[in-house]
């Protein structure tokens, strides 16, 4: 539980390590031989461009897809993630891109949904006081848990599912574009966040478009395109290197723009 | 708790959940005030409506027909309120997930059918009869569900569809007669028309709420304290409690001039306080605001979806056949008009200006019973003054559409005040 946290798994200790997963939608593979591994207290972020597959791997991740082929392994066991319900009792929990929350519910109601306490005759009080000792280690500032989500920014928002995710004391947590829609000092603040959880020793897969952000917080960067392993990076790897990985060519759109800027003199401005 | 201490000592010794100084407080009684002003400015009316339609209501047929207040006349008010409360009460089951059922006045029509064929027709046990009756609503219920789930059919072509189709099993399995006449002396129409409860008994429940009121309040006062929360302040609690408290025991008293309380109304009122229950106090109940307020996130955080459809629609379709067995009863018989004209809607209008949102998500159980007693008063109003049934349909429409526009400006309001 989120108070009294398990005794951490020793950093980096494997968590999960996907080998050779593939998934096809009828005549298109959307994922061919993809390996990945995740380790304890540490950030991967996975990028690349749109249908380069990240989507589909979370949701294989998060129990919604099963894989054509291909094998899960979670802390060393080989596992089969049929149902999200699979996935979160294993300890697998995912932030959706777009937050799934019920803004007719009040904070407190959305962290528990689905996972009530006492669920004859809610414990309303319990759960309140775990909604703010849950938030309190987040360091997140909720004015008040009683309140419908509606009346909360879309930062709190993020907050709120962050903290829902990590209510079921999850070993690895994937964030699916979770500064998207947010604004510079919100940003900042999740990916604060993302530090914190990793501090306490989860794993965590980010997916993000924003470069600065993937580079802020990741601790190996994860490229893919059109559906297979493109390479991996540490998070100094230059702008170039990942957009040439990302799109799959050192001549590619970005590139071509950034010469016609700068008027053809070097390639290491900042892209993003 | 530390109410009066200046906000900028007060951090740490102050409740967990006062510590974010963005908020303001509303505690003690001018507090309470403010923040049910607030409450209704940003569309959350909750009770305001019923409670200013009942004094409209009164004052204006009192006027127009002194009998109105009368209290023979409001006991047969809360006898009429009982039968198409139930199906109200339904109805708030599939209101809430943003659905709705329209063949809850066709169920309880068939229900009653069924009622007069095997229990008058077929000489079976009346507790028989009820129960073929239940069990064809649960049944006809988990056949829109079924539609629902499985075929995508929006609850509003299935349940219209059902309107006609159970329209038409009624008058079927009533033949060429087209009415069956229930016993005069049996307890079922009995219970329907006559029995209301000692004084005493009476008495004793009205004395409930109150009393349950205090008790919750005091053990859940203790708990949040224990864990370092803000309680509500006392005088909220026992002003509530002593409110509640001395109108019912007036309410109680006033019906006992005449012949007193139904046992069909306390039999609804029993019903109302077991869905509240369940509807705010249980996971099931959490789960249905979840899926009518975002159905994507409900299934995403493990609730069966599916199942809560399921159970809202079976739930709905049986109070429907209660409704209509016990409207048997009220009418000592089982017709062709059974369950026909503005019954549907009556219980439909009646959630509705309860509080309970078209929109999903929204509303409570005692929705169909302030909101049945506000629709009966206008139907028993207008009958009290002979206006023939053409005029009572267009009034009823019409406090109807008021309903729900009223439930849309609030919804309006509501979102641009971020309260969902």
């Amino acid at each position: 539980m989120v108070q009294e946290h398990r005794a951490n798994p020793e950093k980096g200790n494997p968590i999960l390590r996907l080998t050779g997963i593939s998934k096809n939608f009828g005549a298109v593979s959307a994922l061919t031989d993809i390996d990945l591994e995740v380790q304890s207290g540490e950030v991967v972020a996975l990028v690349g461009d749109n249908g380069a597959g990240k989507s589909t791997l979370i949701k294989i991740l998060a129990g919604v897809h099963q894989p054509s082929s291909g094998r899960i392994e979670f802390c060393g066991q080989p596992v089969s993630l049929d149902s999200p319900s699979r996935a979160l009792e294993l300890g697998i929990a995912t932030v959706f891109q777009d937050l799934a929350l019920c803004e007719n519910l009040d904070v407190v109601a959305n962290l528990f949904l689905g996972h009530e306490l006492s669920p004859w005759n809610l414990d309303e009080v319990a759960m309140e006081v775990r909604a703010w000792t849950l938030l309190k280690e987040l360091a997140a500032r909720i004015p008040s848990v009683r309140e419908p989500v509606a009346s909360l920014s879309g930062g709190q928002r993020q907050t709120v599912a962050i903290a829902r995710s990590l209510l079921l004391d999850p070993k690895i947590i994937m964030l699916d574009e979770p500064t998207a829609a947010l604004g510079v000092a919100q940003t900042a603040e999740v990916l604060n966040l993302i530090e914190r959880v990793r501090d306490r020793g989860l794993g965590v897969i980010i997916i993000s478009h924003n470069m600065e952000d993937v580079r802020a917080v990741a601790d190996r960067i994860v490229v893919l395109r059109l559906g297979r392993n493109n390479g991996v990076f540490r998070p100094d790897a230059s702008n170039q290197e990942l957009v040439a990985s990302i799109t799959g060519a050192t001549e590619n759109s970005v590139s071509r723009r950034l010469d016609r800027r700068t008027g053809h003199n070097g390639l290491n401005g900042s892209a993003t | 708790m530390n109410r009066n201490m200046p906000k900028d000592v007060a951090n740490k010794d102050q409740a967990l959940d006062r510590r974010d100084e963005r908020i303001r407080h509303d505690d003690g009684l001018p507090g309470a005030l403010r923040s049910f002003v607030n409450r209704v400015r940003s569309g959350d009316l909750g009770m305001l409506p019923v409670a200013v339609g009942l004094i409209v209501i009164s004052i204006v047929f009192s006027i127009l027909n002194p009998v109105f207040l009368a209290p023979n006349n409001l006991v047969n008010l809360l006898f009429d309120c009982a039968t198409v409360g139930i199906l109200s009460l339904g109805i708030v089951c599939v209101l809430l997930l943003g659905e709705i059922d329209l063949s809850v006045g066709s169920m309880s029509g068939l229900s009653s059918a069924i009622i007069g064929v095997l229990w008058v027709n077929s000489g079976l046990p009346v507790v028989i009869a009820i129960f073929a009756a239940l069990v064809t609503g649960a049944l006809i219920g988990a056949l829109y569900a079924l539609m629902y789930n499985r075929l995508g059919m929006p609850s509003f072509v299935a349940t219209l569809a059902g309107l006609l189709a159970l329209l038409g099993l009624q008058l079927y399995i009533l033949g060429p007669t087209g009415s069956i006449n229930l016993p005069y002396a049996s307890p079922l129409v009995r219970f329907g028309q006559i029995l209301v409860m000692p004084d005493w008994i009476s008495h004793g429940l009205a004395l409930m709420p109150g009393l349950v009121m205090v008790m919750v309040g005091f053990a859940v006062r203790k708990r949040r304290r224990s864990a370092n929360l803000s309680t509500q302040p006392l005088t909220i609690l026992l002003g509530k409690a002593a409110a509640l408290t001395v109108s019912l025991e007036f309410a109680v008293y006033y019906l006992n001039l005449g012949r007193g309380v139904p046992w069909m109304f306390g039999l609804l009122v029993a019903l109302v306080i077991v869905l509240n229950y369940a509807l705010t106090k249980t996971q099931w109940g959490r789960s249905i605001f979840a899926v009518g307020g975002n159905r994507e996130a409900a299934r995403r955080s493990g609730i069966n979806v599916r199942r809560i459809y399921l159970s809202a629609f079976m739930l709905c379709s049986t109070l429907a056949a209660l409704g209509g067995i016990l409207s048997a009863s009220r009418l000592a018989s089982s017709s062709q008009q059974a369950g026909t004209g503005d019954v549907n809607l009556n219980a439909i209008a009646a959630a509705v200006i309860g509080g309970t949102s078209l929109f999903g998500g929204r509303g409570s159980a005692y929705s169909a019973l302030l909101g049945i007693i506000v629709i009966q008063a206008i139907s028993n109003g207008l009958t009290l003054l002979n206006l023939n049934s053409s005029l009572r349909y267009m009034i009823t429409g019409a406090v109807l559409a008021i309903a729900v526009i009223v439930d849309s400006l609030a919804r309006r309001s509501r979102l641009s005040h971020g309260r969902a």
